[in-house]
C-alpha cells in the first residue's frame, strides 16, 4: 500500500504539471481538491484516464468519484480493491 | 482615417529582449541548428497554477503582452489579435503522439484543449480578463502581418483604440525532427554571424513570442507610426523590386528615402536570393540588417523584425552584429521591412518615425 501511495503521488504530479510541488509535499491524507492541492475538474478528467490506464478501473458514477478522489489514501484503498491490471 | 502607432512592445525571444534595454547592447551569439527563446521568469508573470498546464508558446506570449501592456500603461485593450504558424505545437505533438502510443485509448484533455492555435488569444484574454474581439490568424509566414492586417484596419477606422498583436510560435522536438528531415533546417549548426555567407539549405530555427500594443492615438512613448502593409501569398521574384518601389511609391516615397531596409535572410541558399533582389538592387545604398539568424526562423519571426525596426525608430541605434552592408544611416526616419520564408507569403511593413 505504501508503494502505491508513492506511485500515485508521482503520478499526480507529473500528469497533472504541479511543478512545484514534490512528493513530501503531499500528505497521505490531504484533500486533492478544493482546500487541498487544489486540483480542479480537468484534473478529475485527468485522473480518471490514470485510473484507467495504469490500473484498468472505469469509472462511471461521477458520485464515486468524489470519494475515491478524496485524497491519495482514499485513491490507494479503492486501487488496491479494485485494480485489474 | 486615423494613424496607427506602435506605443509598447514586449519581446520573449533567444536574445535578452524581456528587459529592452539591454537587447541593442549585449548581443548572444549562437552555434546552433535551433535556437529555443530564453525563458523569462515565468512566475513573475503568471500564477503557478495557471501557468501549470500552460505550452512554453503560450507563457511566452502571457510574458510579451503583459511587458507590452505595463509599457503602455493600460490594464486592458479592446481587442486581441494573435498570429501563429504553427500554434501550440508541443502539445499537439503530445496529444498525436498519445493517440498512436496508447492504439487511440487513455486521451487526457488537458494537451488536447491546449493545442489548438487560438488557445495563445483566449489564454491572454483570460489573464487580463478581456471580452472585446479575440482573433487568431494562421497564414505561414504571413500569420502575424494578417493580425498586424486587421488591427490596422480597425484603427484606422476608430473601431477600436488599442490592440493588443502579437506573433508567436514555439518549438516542437517532433516538429524538428521532420524539418532536419527534408532539408528545412541546415544539417549542421552554424555560428550567427556566419548563418547569412552560409551556402547551405535550410535554416537555422527559432521561437519567440512578440507582442504590441497598437493604437491610434500616439503619445510620448510611441515608438513608431506604422505607415503601411502590403501581403502577397506568391511572388516572383523577378517581381520583388517592383513591388517594393510600387509600394513605396504608393506611400509618396521613394528607394532613397528608406534610411534602413530589414530583411528576412535565414541563410538558406535556396531562398536568400529573393532578399538579394532589394539587397543587391535598389536599395543597395541603403543600411541593411538582417535578424533571423540573432533569433532564428519561425513562421512569426518577422514580428522581431517588427519590434527591431520600432526600436531603431525610437532609439536612433541599430544593433552592429546585425548589419549586413557596411552602410550606417545617420538618422532613422522610415524603415522598410521585407519577409518571406520560402519564397512564399512576403510581406512588405513601412515603418515612419513619430
Amino acid at each position: 500500500m505504501e508503494a502505491l501511495k508513492l506511485e500515485l503521488k508521482e503520478n499526480i504530479i507529473e500528469q497533472l504539471n504541479l511543478e512545484d510541488m514534490t512528493i513530501a509535499d503531499i500528505g497521505d491524507d490531504d484533500m486533492l481538491f478544493g482546500d487541498g492541492l487544489g486540483l480542479d475538474s480537468i484534473d478529475a478528467l485527468e485522473l480518471i484516464v490514470m485510473l484507467d490506464k495504469n490500473y484498468g478501473i472505469k469509472l462511471t458514477d461521477p458520485k464515486e468519484g468524489r470519494h475515491i478522489f478524496e485524497s491519495v489514501n482514499t485513491m490507494a484503498t479503492y486501487i488496491t480493491e479494485n485494480r485489474s491490471k | 482615417m486615423k494613424n496607427v502607432y506602435i506605443n509598447s512592445v514586449g519581446s520573449v525571444s533567444a536574445q535578452k529582449t524581456t528587459h529592452a534595454t539591454d537587447f541593442l547592447t549585449d548581443i548572444i551569439s549562437y552555434n546552433e541548428t535551433v535556437i529555443p527563446a530564453i525563458d523569462p521568469v515565468y512566475k513573475d508573470f503568471i500564477p503557478p497554477a495557471a501557468a501549470r498546464r500552460m505550452a512554453k508558446g503560450i507563457k511566452m506570449s502571457i510574458v510579451a503582452s503583459k511587458l507590452a501592456l505595463e509599457k503602455a500603461g493600460l490594464n486592458n485593450v479592446d481587442a486581441i489579435i494573435t498570429g501563429t504558424g504553427m500554434g501550440c505545437l508541443r502539445d499537439s505533438e503530445k496529444f498525436l503522439s498519445s493517440i498512436i502510443d496508447n492504439d487511440e485509448a487513455y486521451l487526457t484533455p488537458t494537451p488536447f484543449i491546449q493545442s489548438t492555435h487560438n488557445t495563445v488569444g483566449g489564454q491572454i484574454a483570460l489573464e487580463i480578463q478581456c471580452t472585446g474581439y479575440n482573433f487568431t490568424y494562421v497564414h505561414g509566414s504571413n500569420s502575424f502581418e494578417s493580425a498586424l492586417l486587421d488591427a490596422k484596419l480597425q484603427l484606422e477606422l476608430s473601431e477600436a483604440q488599442n490592440i493588443l498583436i502579437g506573433g508567436v510560435d514555439e518549438i516542437g522536438d517532433y516538429t524538428i525532427l521532420l524539418n532536419k528531415t527534408i532539408n528545412h533546417i541546415k544539417k549542421e549548426p552554424v555560428k550567427s554571424s556566419e548563418i547569412i555567407n552560409s551556402q547551405t539549405k535550410g535554416a537555422v530555427f527559432g521561437e519567440g513570442a512578440n507582442f504590441f500594443v497598437v493604437s491610434n492615438e500616439s503619445n510620448h512613448a510611441s515608438l513608431a507610426r506604422i505607415e503601411a502593409l502590403e501581403l502577397y501569398n506568391t511572388l516572383p521574384i523577378q517581381s520583388v523590386a517592383q513591388r517594393a518601389r510600387q509600394f513605396l511609391k504608393a506611400n509618396n516615397l521613394n528607394t532613397a528615402d528608406v534610411d534602413a531596409l530589414i530583411l528576412g535572410n535565414n541563410g538558406d541558399v535556396e531562398f536568400d536570393i529573393y532578399y538579394d533582389e532589394l539587397a543587391s538592387g535598389d536599395f543597395k545604398n541603403a543600411q541593411q540588417l538582417v535578424y533571423k539568424p540573432w533569433v532564428g526562423e519561425f513562421h512569426t519571426a518577422s514580428a522581431f523584425g517588427l519590434v527591431l525596426a520600432a526600436i531603431i525608430l525610437k532609439t536612433q541605434k541599430a544593433p552592429r552584429e546585425f548589419q549586413l552592408n557596411s552602410i550606417v544611416s545617420s538618422h532613422f526616419k522610415t524603415i522598410l521591412l521585407y519577409n518571406q520564408y520560402r519564397g512564399e507569403n512576403h510581406s512588405f511593413t513601412l515603418l515612419r518615425q513619430c
